[in-house]
C-alpha cells in the first residue's frame, strides 16, 4: 500500500530509458515478467519513436498491488541508459527518487538534482571485462541492469533464474553469459547500496490465472477463433501486430493436415482502399474477412465503408487508434476516431462500433463483431488505440465456449432457393428491418446486382424518390436496432445515489476507475459508465438522465464522446461536461482528477492528482 | 435510367449449347447505351462466349467499377450475381472474393477512365497478383458517362468533340499489363467479333489474369474525324498479329494450319488454344520480344490486335498463397476454430 509519499512495497512506477534497436525491449521483457511471476499485479507501456534505430526509447513499468493498471506519471526510478535522453530523463524522476545510470562514464554534474538519489553502476566498463564482442557485451549491458533492479527492487532471483532457462534451455552459452550479467549487476548494487530500496516487491498471488498480453495479438486470436478466413491489410502503425499474429496464428491452426494447404488466405494489399475492397469482394463471397488499421486508414477506406453500409455487405474493420489529424503522431496514442468510425463516409451513414478497453474484450469484441456485420449486413468497426493495441496488460485468462456457432445472419441456402418464387434482396420480410442475402454461385434464382447507385427494394437500379427512401429508411432502422446487441455499457455505481457520474470509453477506463477509486477514499462517490458499443441503446441515455451532471473523458480535443451522446440520445446539453487529454500520453488518474476538480462544486475542490 | 428487363421468350429454333441453354439464357436487361456503343458489341461477344463455353450462369461473377461500360455486366447473364462498385477499385472487389471462393468464373469489366486514372494503381496490382479472372477493359479514350473528357488512353493530337486537343501522351493498358507480368494479354476491336469472340474464350479458360484490351468506340464523345478511337480510325490502322482460334473441348478442330506458323497451346482445364502468327517472327510467348514488336507497331501509328502474349502455366493468386483446393467459403467452421483446449494450451506462452 503506498504511504504519504504515494509510493512503497508493490506500490511505484519505474521507467528504463534506452535507444530502440539494441536489445533493450528484451530485458524489459524479462523484469516485466520476473514482476508477474512474483504475483504482482504490473503494467509495461513501451514510448517508442516513429523510427527504425537509434532514437530515444522508454519502457514503463507500473508495480500495483491493487492491480491499477493506468498509466502513472510519477516515476519513483529511471534507469537511465541513454545518454542522448539524460537531461529529460533526470528531470522526470519524482523528488526524493532514484536514478540508475551507467557510471564507466561520469555523469555531466549540470544534471544532478539534490532531492534525487543517484545510483552509478559501471555497466559498460563491467561488460568490457566480462564480455568479448561488441555485440554481447552491447546485449550484457541491459541484462545487467536487470541484475542491478534484482537487488535494488528486491526481484526473487529465483523466479528470474527460471525465467532464463526457460528462455535458454537450448542455448546454454546464452544463458550462462544472462547469468553473468545478472550476478554482477546485483552484487555490484548489493556492495555500493542500501537494498532494497523503499520502493521493491515482495510476493503476491495477484497473478494467478492471469495472463499477460498486448491487444493486438488478443484481437488477432478472436479473428481466428471467429472463423475468419479472409485478412486484407496495409501495413501502418499501430495495426501491423495485429495482422503479423493473426498471420502466425494461422501458421500454427489453419494448415489443412491431409494436405499442408492453408484454409485462410492472406493479402498485404497496395493501399487501404483495397484492403477495404478485399474485405468486402471476400464478404460479399461469403466468407468472413476483416482488415487492420488505423485512423489514417479508415478516411482512405470511408468510400469502400459507405459501399458497404448502402449495398448492405457485412464488414469487420479493426482501428487502433493513434495520434492524429493526418500523420499525427504514429507511435502516440488518442481517441480521436470515435466519430469517424461511427459516421464514415459521405451521405446518410452510420456504423456498428466496438470499443474493448483491454485485450480481454479485444478478443471477445473481435468475435462479436463478426456476428454483428453478419447480423445486420453492415460495417463493423472494432475501435482501440495504440496503449491497448501495442502494451502489455494483465488479464483473466481467456475462456471459450466450444459451444459457439458463428452467426452468419439470414442467408438463403440453395435448398431455401429451390422454394422460393422470385428472390429480392432488400425486402423486409421478417420486419426486423434486415433482409435476406444470398451467396454467389450458389443457385441460379439467388442472382442479383450488388450497387453503390441508387437501388429499389428488389435490388434494381432506381432513380425514384420513394424507392430509394424506403431503402435507407429501413436501413437507418437496421442499425440503430443493433443498439440492443451490442455489448451494454459497463456501468459502476456507488452506494447511494450520485449526483454526479463520469462516461468513458476505451482505453481510459483505467484511469477513471483508479481516479474513481481516490474520490470514494475522499468520501465522494461518483457513478462511472463506461460505453462499450455504438449504436447506444436506451441503458446509455438512462445514465445520462439520471444524474445531476456527468463528466465525459476522452482522449481527444473535440470532445467526439460528448458529441455523439448529444447527437444520439436526448441527453440536454448542459448536463454533459467534458474531460479531456488528448497529448498522446495513456490517460493517468491525475488528468481525470485534474479535469473534475476544475469543474466540481467548492465541495470537492480538494482532489488532486 | 430504369431497369428494362427483356422478355424471355424462346424461339424454338435456336440452337442450345451442353447445358440446354440458348444465348437468350446468357443475356440480362436491356441495354440503356447509345446506339451504336462499342460496349454493346462487346457484350454480344461475351454472350456468345459464355454460350460456346457451356457457362453455368450462376457460376460466374460478374464486377465492374463505375463508368458507361460498367454498367455492362447488368446487360448479360442474368443468373449471375453481379458487383457495380466503385470508380476504379473493381480489382480490390474481385481479388477479395476469388480469395474467399476460387470455384466461380470472375469477369470484371471496366473502361479506360476506370482503369487508367484513378483505377491504375489497382488495376496494376491485381495483374500482379494474378487472380485468375478475365478482365475485359473497353477502351474508347473518353469518360462517356461523365459526357466527354479526355481519359488516360487518348492519343497526344486527337480532338475532343468540342475541339480541345489533348496534349498529355497516352496510357496503353496493354504495355502496362505485358510490363507488369501479365500471363495473358490481348487486344481486339469491338467491330471484329469473329476476333474477339475466341480471345475472350480463351481469356476465360486461362488460369490467372487474362486480360483483354478492347478498343470500343464511343459514337457520342469520341467517334468524330480526329479521333484516333473512333470505328473509322481503328478499322484502318488495326494491324492483327497473330489469329486466334480457341476450341473448347467438347468441339472437333475442324481448321487445318500448315505447320510452322501455328502453334496449339493446350489450357489447364484440357481445351485448345491456336495461335497462328500473321507477321513474320511474331512470338506471343516472348514477352521481351512482344513488347518491343508493338512498341515498333504502335510508333508506326497501328494497333496491334490479336493474343499478343500468353503463359499458361497454371499458376494464379491462390497457387502462390497455398490455399486449400475449392472455396474457403466452403471450410466448415469446426476446421477454422481450434477450440478451448488449444486456447488454454497457448495461453502458456502468455507469461
Amino acid at each position: 500500500m503506498a504511504d504519504d509519499r504515494g509510493y512503497g512495497v508493490n506500490d511505484f512506477a519505474f521507467k528504463v530509458a534506452t535507444v530502440n534497436g539494441t536489445g533493450s525491449a528484451s530485458a524489459n521483457g524479462l523484469l516485466l515478467q520476473a514482476l508477474f511471476r512474483m504475483g504482482v499485479p504490473v503494467s509495461g507501456k513501451n514510448v517508442f519513436p516513429s523510427n527504425i534505430q537509434g532514437l530515444p526509447t522508454w519502457y514503463e513499468i507500473r508495480v500495483s498491488g491493487d492491480g491499477y493498471a493506468a498509466r502513472s506519471p510519477d516515476f519513483h526510478l529511471v534507469v537511465a541508459m541513454n545518454p542522448q535522453s539524460y537531461a529529460r530523463d533526470i528531470e522526470e524522476v519524482a523528488s526524493g527518487g532514484w536514478v540508475l545510470y551507467d557510471s564507466t562514464k561520469k555523469l555531466d554534474e549540470q544534471l544532478l538534482r539534490e532531492d534525487v538519489n543517484f545510483l552509478g553502476v559501471p555497466l559498460a566498463r563491467m561488460c568490457v571485462d566480462h564480455f568479448d564482442g561488441s555485440r554481447i557485451r552491447i546485449l550484457m549491458k541491459n541484462i545487467m541492469y536487470v541484475g542491478a533492479l534484482v537487488a535494488l527492487l528486491d526481484i526473487d532471483l529465483d523466479v528470474v533464474k527460471q525465467m532464463l532457462e526457460e528462455k535458454f534451455s537450448a542455448k546454454k552459452h546464452l544463458m550462462d553469459s544472462n547469468y553473468t550479467a545478472i550476478r554482477l549487476g546485483r552484487e555490484y548494487a548489493e556492495e555500493h547500496f542500501e537494498c532494497p530500496l523503499p520502493i521493491r516487491l515482495e510476493s503476491m498471488d495477484e497473478t494467478k490465472d492471469c495472463v499477460m498480453v498486448t491487444g493486438n495479438v488478443a484481437a488477432a486470436l478472436g479473428c481466428l477463433y471467429a472463423g475468419a478466413t479472409v485478412g486484407a491489410w496495409y501495413p501502418i502503425t499501430p495495426s501491423t501486430s495485429l495482422m503479423d499474429a493473426f498471420t502466425e496464428y494461422c501458421e500454427r491452426f489453419r494448415v489443412a493436415p491431409e494436405t499442408g494447404k492453408n484454409n485462410y488466405c492472406i493479402i498485404q494489399a497496395e493501399d487501404e482502399l483495397a484492403a477495404a475492397g478485399m474485405v468486402i469482394g471476400a464478404s460479399w463471397m461469403g466468407a468472413r474477412a476483416f482488415t487492420p488499421t488505423s485512423g489514417p486508414g479508415v478516411s482512405l477506406m470511408s468510400e469502400f465503408i459507405g459501399l458497404a453500409y448502402y449495398a448492405e455487405i457485412p464488414s469487420v474493420f479493426f482501428d487502433v487508434q493513434r495520434t492524429g489529424p493526418s500523420t499525427g503522431m504514429p507511435t502516440r496514442t488518442q481517441q480521436g476516431d470515435l466519430m469517424l468510425c461511427a459516421y464514415a463516409s459521405h451521405g446518410d451513414t452510420k456504423h456498428i462500433v466496438l470499443f474493448p478497453a483491454d485485450p480481454k474484450e479485444c478478443f471477445e469484441f473481435a468475435v462479436a463483431a463478426f456476428d454483428l456485420a453478419e447480423r445486420f449486413q453492415t460495417p463493423t468497426f472494432v475501435v482501440s488505440d495504440l496503449d491497448i493495441g501495442m502494451n502489455d496488460w494483465m488479464i483473466p485468462k481467456l475462456q471459450w465456449d466450444d459451444a459457439y456457432r458463428p452467426d452468419r445472419g439470414k442467408v438463403l441456402s440453395a435448398e431455401e432457393l429451390e422454394g422460393v418464387e422470385k428472390f429480392y434482396r432488400y425486402v423486409d420480410v421478417d420486419g426486423d428491418h434486415i433482409g435476406y442475402r444470398t451467396l454467389p454461385g450458389v443457385h441460379p434464382k439467388g442472382a442479383y446486382f450488388t450497387r453503390g447507385s441508387g437501388h429499389d427494394k428488389y435490388g434494381r437500379y432506381t432513380e425514384g424518390s420513394a424507392e430509394y427512401v424506403e431503402v435507407v429508411d429501413r436501413i437507418l432502422k437496421k442499425v440503430e436496432s443493433a443498439g440492443d446487441h451490442v455489448p451494454a455499457p459497463e456501468i459502476h455505481r456507488s452506494g447511494k445515489a450520485a449526483a454526479y457520474g463520469l462516461v468513458s470509453i476505451g482505453g481510459c477506463h483505467w484511469a477513471v476507475l483508479e481516479a474513481r477509486d481516490d474520490l470514494a477514499r475522499r468520501g465522494i462517490d461518483v457513478d462511472y459508465m463506461r460505453v462499450r458499443g455504438f449504436p447506444f441503446n436506451s441503458t446509455v441515455t438512462d445514465f445520462l438522465t439520471s444524474h445531476e451532471k456527468v463528466f465525459v473523458v476522452e482522449q481527444n480535443r473535440d470532445e467526439q464522446l460528448r458529441k455523439l451522446l448529444l447527437l444520439e440520445t436526448s441527453c440536454p446539453k448542459e448536463k454533459l461536461a467534458s474531460i479531456t487529454y488528448y497529448g498522446g500520453q495513456p490517460l493517468s488518474k491525475g488528468h481525470v482528477l485534474d479535469g473534475l476538480a476544475e469543474q466540481m462544486p467548492l465541495t470537492v475542490a480538494e482532489v488532486t492528482s | 435510367m430504369s431497369y428494362i428487363a427483356k422478355p424471355v421468350a424462346r424461339h424454338p429454333k435456336q440452337p442450345v449449347n451442353a447445358l440446354g441453354l440458348t444465348t437468350r439464357d446468357y443475356e440480362g436487361t436491356m441495354s440503356t447505351l447509345c446506339a451504336g456503343c462499342g460496349h454493346d458489341s462487346v457484350t454480344a461477344a461475351l454472350i456468345q462466349a459464355f454460350w460456346e463455353l457451356d457457362v453455368e450462369p450462376h457460376r460466374l461473377a460478374k464486377l465492374s467499377g463505375i463508368g458507361c461500360s460498367s454498367k455492362t455486366p447488368t446487360y448479360f447473364v442474368r443468373d449471375a450475381h453481379g458487383f457495380n462498385s466503385v470508380h476504379g477499385r473493381m480489382p480490390s472487389i474481385a481479388a477479395g472474393a476469388n480469395a474467399a471462393n476460387q470455384d466461380l468464373l470472375y469477369v470484371g469489366i471496366s473502361g479506360d477512365g476506370d482503369s487508367l486514372s484513378i483505377g491504375l494503381g489497382q488495376f496494376c496490382h491485381v495483374i500482379r497478383r494474378n487472380v485468375n479472372m478475365l478482365y475485359v477493359l473497353e477502351n474508347n479514350g473518353v469518360y462517356g458517362l461523365t459526357k466527354g473528357q479526355f481519359s488516360a488512353s487518348a492519343d497526344v493530337g486527337t480532338k475532343s468533340k468540342q475541339g480541345e486537343v489533348n496534349k498529355q501522351g497516352p496510357i496503353d493498358a496493354a504495355s502496362v499489363a505485358l510490363t507488369l507480368g501479365a500471363t495473358f494479354v490481348a487486344r481486339s476491336f469491338s467491330g471484329d467479333k469473329e476476333q474477339l469472340v475466341p480471345i475472350l474464350e480463351a481469356g476465360l479458360r486461362h488460369k490467372g489474369f487474362a486480360f483483354v484490351d478492347v478498343i470500343s468506340p464511343c459514337v457520342t464523345f469520341n467517334d468524330h474525324v480526329g479521333s484516333t478511337k473512333s470505328y473509322a480510325h481503328t478499322r484502318v490502322h488495326m494491324h492483327e498479329v497473330i489469329e486466334t482460334d480457341f476450341v473448347p473441348l467438347r468441339s472437333e478442330i475442324t481448321t487445318k494450319y500448315e505447320d510452322g506458323a501455328t502453334r496449339a497451346v493446350r489450357m489447364h482445364d484440357g481445351s485448345t488454344l491456336t495461335l497462328r502468327k500473321i507477321d513474320g517472327e511474331y512470338d506471343p510467348t516472348d514477352r521481351v520480344a512482344v513488347i518491343d514488336y508493338l512498341g515498333r507497331i504502335m510508333k508506326r501509328g497501328e494497333i496491334p490486335t490479336g493474343l499478343l502474349y500468353l503463359e499458361e502455366s497454371g499458376q494464379d493468386m491462390h497457387s502462390v498463397s497455398n490455399t486449400v483446393d475449392g472455396p474457403l467459403v466452403d471450410v466448415p467452421y469446426e476446421a477454422l476454430c481450434p477450440g478451448s483446449a488449444a486456447l488454454a494450451e497457448l495461453q502458456k506462452d502468455w507469461w
